[in-house]
């Protein structure tokens, strides 16, 4: 295909309206928009050259699509995805994916059987602070991972409020959907689902419907133990931060949107750049422009890799695809099912826990 | 405008690099006192204009600019607006309907507007746009505001989607309600300039990244500098050092050498860093203020 991807954006919320803009910018997109009616699209529809449709199957119906995106109240993305699916269309879906992991695989299977792309809209992928550290990671940079920390805070819920679809948990709202999904991607994309997950806490700070902060520990069967710390009731961070930290039998690594760090103990035959000790890399060296910035390189490139895929008539997503947000939705389905019944969910082989020897009181195991 | 423009980022906890040096500004910066004292230091430099967001504590700076007149009476701002955290937040908060009732007069004329009983026509939005530029310029009263710029968050917002009449409007009330130059900030530079000429603009004043690397330049490094070549911009160059990676020196000196930037922005803390990129300003480009 060499001719623009005619695409829709669905939703034209907060990350809607910024994935319109970048779409519409593209230059290999020919863009129309949809959203229910309203103030703002009552505006746009007077001020834009973009089609607005008012309906979603309107749209499908009446409009020959390559490709959607939907940015849609997170309960509304199974059936829509399905929706597009069906009609032989691409999709890029926001985060999270599906409500229900069980959606979230059957529309996997369906975009694999029908040879579509199917991408989600887990930017943090694209921050080159943490596609650093996979990097590192895939390179056995700090030896065997065995303690992992991640973490993600801001400024969401700073006291009781008038309820929207995302403080209200049916529609997938909630801190663990919103924020703790972004570590827990991360998380996913570096080692995979986790085999056993515990001590999961989802608490309320100022919200009635929902959760506020999340806890959690996740074990990895001959992987390391993470714990998850997510507060979205934060004011002292302007905005969103996520972090993740790793310490290893070579040393530590850590991530955040703006830098990667990494200690190592022994310099690792291969990896070029990176010396025994500190090494620092941000993420200014580590990211290329794309073709359009709105509110950092990561939000354009995900959907520049989109779209360039559709045009290039791929079958697949080159990262984020719907298998890989299928994991992430089912760790979260784990950290509710734990968080609700106390139970752990899964099972871990836990290390064998060494018997202790019988011995005195000051005895050395050298003596 | 002047040829050195001092910047706010660093008071605000922005940082391109780090975290943990952001968390350390905002601390250091918490007291107006202390954004004060850094100012102060600009000033008495002779670099005389201070580019800011609308964020609220600036609020605190111009009430000092305001009281001590004989001390400021070369200062200038040039605001950058709006604060969009504030609006972001209002429309977490309230949905986009509430958040504008928020942002209007209780009693104003758009009071029955936006009670959703009927569509908007397009002379009520207008009328809105208009007076939520008033109240972000409120803070400013009294002080000089001689260039007035759209933040490149949303002016990239409007420029994505098409919705250039918008920055038009911008610019039209800037001229005729303060009689000042209005201007953009963007990281799409060839597109945005591109786009207000569509709308009628000629040679617009715009705000961008523009340093010898390249760094978030988006649209590409060589349409950039056809851009400075052609004339038809009155640049205004911003991350010239971009975020440290080039040498002081060495990015004023390739700044100093294209055509059609007229101004540098920098943020520095430090007295040292302010000298020393005014020295820079002055070994390449001359006098720091305008003719």
């Amino acid at each position: 295909m060499s001719e623009k991807v005619r695409i829709a954006v669905v939703g034209l919320g907060k990350m809607g309206l910024s994935h319109f803009s970048m779409v519409n910018a593209h230059p290999h997109a020919d863009t129309i928009a949809c959203d229910g009616s309203g103030f703002l699209v009552d505006v746009l529809s007077k001020n834009i050259d973009a089609p607005i449709h008012k309906d979603y199957d309107a749209l499908l119906a009446g409009e020959a699509l390559d490709a959607v995106v939907i940015a849609t109240p997170s309960k509304l993305h199974a059936p829509m995805v399905r929706a597009a699916l069906e009609r032989d269309i691409h999709v890029f879906c926001e985060k999270p994916f599906c409500l229900d992991w069980q959606d979230s695989e059957a529309l996997t299977a369906l975009a694999s059987e029908k040879a579509l792309i199917g991408q989600v809209g887990y930017h943090y992928r694209y921050v080159g602070a943490f596609c650093e550290m996979k990097r590192l990671l895939d390179a056995g940079a700090i030896g065997q991972v065995t303690h992992v920390m991640a973490e993600a805070y801001g400024p969401v819920v700073l006291r009781p409020k008038r309820a929207t679809w995302r403080t209200d948990k049916s529609e997938g709202g909630g801190c663990l959907y919103d924020y703790a999904a972004h570590p827990l991607n991360l998380l996913n994309w570096y080692f995979g689902a986790p085999d056993r997950v515990s001590g999961s806490v989802m608490s309320k700070v100022f919200s009635e419907g929902t959760d506020d902060e999340v806890f959690s520990t996740l074990q990895w069967n001959d992987g390391p133990t993470a714990q998850l710390s997510v507060n979205w009731s934060d004011e002292s961070h302007r905005k969103m931060s996520t972090k993740i930290a790793m310490i290893g039998t070579n040393g530590r690594l850590y991530a955040d949107r703006q830098e990667c760090q990494v200690y190592l103990r022994a310099p690792v035959p291969g990896l070029t750049g990176y010396d025994k000790g500190w090494n620092v890399k941000y993420t200014t060296e580590l990211t290329e422009d794309r073709w359009f910035y709105l509110r950092g390189e990561e939000y354009s490139a995900q959907l520049d890799d989109f779209i360039n895929a559709v045009q290039a008539g791929k079958t697949a997503a080159d990262e984020n695809d719907f298998a890989s947000a299928t994991e992430t939705d089912r760790t979260m389905a784990m950290i509710i099912e734990n968080a609700e019944t106390g139970r752990a969910v899964g099972t871990a082989t836990v290390r064998e826990p060494v018997a202790a020897r019988k011995r005195g009181w000051f005895s050395r195991r050298s003596a | 405008m002047d040829r050195l423009l001092f910047g706010d980022n660093q008071f605000f906890g922005v940082n391109h690099m780090s975290e943990e040096k952001a968390r350390q500004q905002m601390m250091r910066f918490q007291q107006t006192d202390a954004i004060m004292e850094v100012l102060d230091i600009a000033y008495d430099e002779g670099i005389r204009t201070f580019m800011c967001t609308t964020h609220d504590r600036l609020a605190e700076i111009a009430d000092r600019v305001r009281a001590d007149k004989a001390r400021y009476s070369d200062f200038q701002f040039y605001p950058c607006m709006p604060y969009a955290h504030k609006y972001a937040n209002a429309v977490t908060e309230h949905g986009m309907m509430g958040a504008l009732k928020n942002f209007m007069p209780d009693d104003g004329i758009f009071a029955t507007a936006l009670s959703g009983a009927k569509a908007l026509a397009t002379k009520e939005v207008d009328g809105m746009a208009k007076v939520l530029i008033d109240m972000e310029m409120k803070m400013f009263h009294g002080t000089k505001t001689p260039v007035i710029f759209v933040q490149n968050v949303f002016a990239d917002l409007l420029l994505g989607m098409g919705f250039t009449r918008a920055l038009k409007l911008f610019h039209d009330h800037v001229i005729e309600k303060y009689g000042v130059e209005p201007a953009f900030i963007t990281m799409n530079m060839p597109m945005m300039l591109e786009a207000l000429e569509k709308e009628g603009i000629d040679r617009p004043i715009i705000c961008s990244n523009i340093n010898k690397i390249g760094f978030r330049m988006s649209g590409g490094f060589d349409a950039y500098l056809d851009a400075l070549k052609s004339g038809r911009v009155r640049a205004v160059a911003m991350s010239v050092y971009a975020s440290g990676a080039i040498p002081a020196d060495e990015a004023i000196h390739w700044i100093s050498e294209l055509p059609g930037v007229e101004s540098i922005v920098f943020g520095a803390s430090s007295a040292g860093n302010i000298r020393g990129t005014k020295a820079l300003v002055e070994k390449y480009m001359g006098d720091i203020a305008a003719p």
